[in-house]
């Protein structure tokens, strides 16, 4: 598998090159992605983001992207792009983390940017987007939606992006539904669209009438609309895939971001920085509410606007875990950025264990 | 109750059936003495060619056709380079895996974010509505009652028939054979190219029925599962049935295992379908009732005496 994702990295690569050859005045932007360009999820948001930066500075910047580079073995391309005349690169997955701090660290004239990591340099910013406020959203709507009080969870693997994004879409329920229940099924994947499916189906087996997912492909979506059950969509918005199901879908919009950071290398103002976005800067958005009463729209969209405004924070104190103990509140008000970065536990109401 | 473990079975078929058909098709293959690594490359150009052409002539029956015959084509390249001019099977096959992987999502670019109806399962008036058996014996996919045609057939053809017998010969030996004067190269170019149209039935079954669209990387390692069955069920076909199903049926309760909060570690769980099948094949071989080894002459090149 990794041999044919470099073939085809290699590929894309010596494309990109040739065509950037050509002006040297301009400045030259460089994009690594870890899935393909068509995935219709995460690296397609990626690269909706890069076509903004075009289309913001005709004539001015030049973009080159790599896809399907595997997390392991991505230093090789990264520093392909810093040592091909790009002054701006972008890394756009955790796994990319160890290898663009190398390659930072050896082109500190080269400005980098690396998405949901926490390593930085001077050269080296981080960016991410606070996802969980769209789950919170979410559990508004399946709170409201279901009838059975069970909500279906296809999650990918443990880790704090994801536990963080259960605990806040069972918040968001429970503001709404205090009785409400959710089953988890880890998938053990980002990417397998039979084993999505298969996870939903038992979900759907079991009692669930919402699903929703933390994993990249439309299978589980797809999934709840056959059966006559709604869902959510996931990274973009897939109502294509269920035009009957699809309740909303959390839309990762880098777009705005990258045209800014553009923008201020253009201007020789880029520095380094750890920029941690939602609803407010508009990176994490919602698709439009459909296949849902007016009364459960005007809620979600009421929840959205709150949460943009700063008036309601999913996180907000007291928080108590499985246990029923009170979390330290560490923040304003709320949990604080590093307390959400770093969850490792499930909120009260959620009846399972969590796998660590 | 009774409503939801049959969902639950009907779950299981639909998690093995792709395993069971491109699994049934590398038997005959590696039966004949060729190891055909490139299931999973055969099988990603049998999705996305399948779906692609199911998608432009908005008819699904084309669409399978058209994902049988991407298979047989792309084996048809492996049959040229390890028959013809007597390459290394294993690395022809993997370059088979890496070539059929790029080109299935060269296949599927177009199609990409597109949705389908799913195939429809078939309904016999009367018969599908029977309480208990009704759905589970007259209410499938269509692809499972071919699979499971495909199981016996290629049980009786290699049990049965002359033309089995001569295959497996091919496959013990195949210098014997050919002094037997059995068409070695012919047999094996046959099994090869029935191997490519099973990994591409299996493939569009992924995409038009499975999980109705296209996505680069959809078959998600499935041929390699289907490869494994094989050497765990001592490359016999009823044994392959067996495996096939019990990785399906592991993976499905390992996943209810999860929704229904038994509080067991997942990732162990997610583990579960691969010790399970691993351990009760394993057992089954050490038996030594009917275990067959690997067919004596897999994997080795022939070029015929002049």
């Amino acid at each position: 598998m990794n041999i044919v994702l470099k073939v085809a990295g290699a590929a894309t690569l010596a494309l990109g090159l040739a065509g950037a050859a050509s002006a040297q005045e301009k400045l030259k932007i460089g994009f690594i992605y870890v899935g393909p360009v068509g995935d219709h999820g995460w690296t397609y948001q990626h690269d909706q983001g890069r076509k903004a930066i075009e289309a913001a500075f005709p004539g001015k910047v030049e973009t080159t992207y790599i896809e399907n580079v595997p997390e392991a073995d991505s230093e090789r391309s990264i520093e392909q792009l810093a040592r091909t005349g790009h002054k701006l690169i972008f890394t756009t997955s955790f796994g990319f983390m160890e290898p663009t701090l190398k390659v930072a660290q050896k082109y500190p004239n080269v400005n980098f940017e690396h998405a949901t990591g926490y390593k930085r340099a001077k050269n080296l910013a981080t960016y991410s987007g606070k996802f969980h406020e769209g789950r919170y959203v979410q559990g508004v709507i399946a709170g409201k939606m279901t009838k059975t009080g069970t909500i279906g969870y296809v999650a990918s693997f443990p880790i704090p992006e994801v536990v963080s994004g259960i605990n806040a879409f069972m918040l968001g329920a429970q503001s709404v539904n205090p009785n409400v229940k959710v089953k988890i099924v880890w998938a053990s994947t980002w990417f397998d669209p039979g084993k999505e499916a298969d996870a939903a189906k038992a979900l759907l087996d079991q009692g669930a009438d919402i699903i929703t997912q933390h994993t990249d492909s439309p299978a589980p979506l797809q999934q709840a609309e056959a059966r006559g059950k709604f869902a959510f969509g996931q990274a973009s918005d897939m109502i294509r895939f269920a035009p009957k199901g699809q309740l909303t879908a959390i839309i990762d919009d880098w777009a705005p971001y990258y045209v800014e950071r553009t923008r201020a290398q253009l201007e020789g103002k880029w520095q380094s920085q750890d920029v941690w976005d939602g609803f407010a800067k508009g990176k994490v958005k919602m698709a439009p509410y459909t296949n849902m009463p007016d009364d459960v729209k005007k809620l979600a969209q009421e929840t959205e606007e709150a949460i943009k405004t700063g008036k309601l924070n999913p996180f907000k104190c007291p928080v108590f875990d499985q246990t029923g103990k009170e979390v330290k509140c560490e923040g304003n008000g709320a949990l604080s950025d590093a307390q959400v970065l770093s969850m490792n536990y499930y909120v009260k109401g959620i009846d399972d264990k969590l796998p660590k | 109750m009774i409503g939801f473990w049959e969902s639950i079975l009907l779950t299981v078929i639909t998690a093995a059936t792709p395993l069971l058909i491109a699994a049934l098709g590398e038997l005959i293959v590696e039966k004949s003495g060729v190891l055909n690594l490139g299931v999973e490359g055969m099988m990603a150009v049998g999705a996305s060619t399948g779906f692609a052409v199911a998608t432009l002539t908005d008819s699904s029956l084309t669409g399978v056709l058209a994902g049988i015959g991407a298979g047989m084509a792309l084996s048809l390249v492996f049959a040229l380079v390890t028959l013809g001019f007597a390459a290394n099977q294993v690395a022809a096959g993997l370059a088979l895996t890496i070539l059929g992987l790029g080109l299935a999502g060269l296949i599927g670019a177009k199609f990409v974010g597109t949705s389908r109806i799913a195939i429809p399962p078939i309904h016999i008036p009367g018969l599908s509505e029977l309480p208990l058996v009704g759905k589970l014996v007259f209410g499938q996919s269509p692809f499972f009652y071919l699979s499971v045609a495909l199981a016996v057939g290629v049980a009786w053809f290699l049990k049965k028939t002359r033309a089995g017998l001569s295959l497996r010969s091919i496959g013990e030996n195949h210098s014997s054979a050919h002094a037997l004067g059995l068409k070695v190269l012919r047999t094996r170019l046959l099994a090869i190219l029935f191997g490519g149209a099973c990994a591409g039935l299996a493939g569009a079954y992924l995409s038009l029925v499975y999980t109705p669209f296209w996505s680069p990387g959809m078959t998600a390692g499935r041929g390699w599962i289907a490869l494994a069955l094989v050497v765990f069920a001592s490359w016999l076909p009823l044994r392959v049935f067996l495996g096939a199903y019990l990785f399906g049926g592991a993976t499905i309760l390992q996943m209810h295992a999860q929704a229904a909060s038994l509080g067991l570690p997942s990732q162990a769980l997610s583990a579960f379908p691969y010790i399970a099948t691993i351990i009760a094949l394993v057992l089954i071989s050490m038996r030594r009732v009917g275990a067959t080894p690997a067919p004596g002459s897999l994997g080795t090149a022939f070029v015929p005496p002049r």
